[in-house]
């Protein structure tokens, strides 16, 4: 089956995590194999969750676990 | 500091035995995937150090309600994120808007940024601040339903079931959310990245795979 870009876009979220069923997985791979628009949206949308979920991205505030702790061992004693 | 499974079910019964201390060693792999969660959605640093506090704290005074077929990390990763929504409508609640979001499940444009010249993210991209400020701003941005999903999914890595019983949504939704969410992110960051990675191809060639 050929399919049109905008059909593709609609499934680059479960094609990421890998739910499309056979069929319309090897469709979709079919299209990317010939159409640079939509494979650079797949790898930009990958790499910008690979960037999101990188442990740099968010980071705790200095002091936060010392915090935390003395907050707790308070609490525990109640 | 990991603690396997067996440990932690150890740990969880012996604090309720009555070794109130262990709870310090219990949830100190979790610090920052509690404070994490809350701070995506709050955006509000100070207030979500205190946020993540409290959570640990219910975490212990509920402990008994923990059933252990769940992982404890994502029992903590839904209490967080309860927390998070609770303030997030105090919030509004203030400034009198509407709490009704569900609108925005049919409304938008949930199309990606179509895009020519697409090159790889070298890792040194993330090195900068401005690129995790970037990150960071882009999921802050996303409207709070989009928002809480992405977060489950992407950030903490629950599963689809796991995120739709934390939400109390249907898995059919977070689906749909989610992908909603990667778009707005993409369509986003896309215009700003593409102008801070030189060519390199390959280095996240590997991941997803
Ligand atoms: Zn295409």
């Amino acid at each position: 089956m050929k399919l049109e870009c905008k059909h593709v876009w609609e499934h680059i979220s479960e094609y990421l995590d890998r739910q499309l069923d056979p069929q319309l997985l090897q469709d979709i791979e079919n299209h990317l194999e010939n159409c640079e628009v939509c494979s650079a949206i797949l790898d930009s949308t990958r790499n910008i969750l690979v960037l999101t979920a990188d442990d740099r991205t968010y980071e705790l505030p200095v002091g936060y676990s010392e915090r935390l702790h003395k907050r707790l061992a308070k609490a525990l004693r109640e | 500091m990991s603690t396997t499974v067996e440990q932690e079910k150890d740990l969880i019964a012996r604090v309720l035995a009555g070794e109130v201390d262990l709870f310090h060693q219990l949830v100190r792999p979790y610090e920052k995937l509690v404070f994490v969660t809350i701070f995506a959605m709050l955006r509000n640093e100070s207030e979500a150090e205190d946020a993540a506090q409290e959570v640990m704290i219910n975490a212990f005074r509920h402990l008994r309600n923990f059933r252990g077929d769940a992982k404890f990390s994502t029992w903590l990763v839904t209490i967080a994120m309860n927390e998070a929504r609770q303030r997030l409508r105090k919030a509004k609640q203030a400034i009198h808007e509407s709490l009704d979001e569900d609108k925005h499940d049919k409304e938008g444009d949930f199309t990606p940024a179509v895009l020519t010249d697409w090159r790889e993210i070298p890792s040194e991209a993330l090195e900068k601040k401005e690129m995790r400020e970037k990150l960071r701003e882009a999921v802050a941005q996303l409207p709070p339903i989009y928002r809480e999903v992405l977060v489950l999914r992407d950030l903490e890595e629950l599963n689809q079931e796991e995120t739709a019983n934390a939400l109390g949504i249907s898995v059919t939704l977070v689906k749909v959310r989610l992908h909603r969410a990667r778009m707005m992110l993409q369509k986003r960051l896309v215009p700003y990245l593409k102008t801070a990675a030189p060519a390199r191809k390959g280095f996240f060639g590997r991941l997803f795979q």
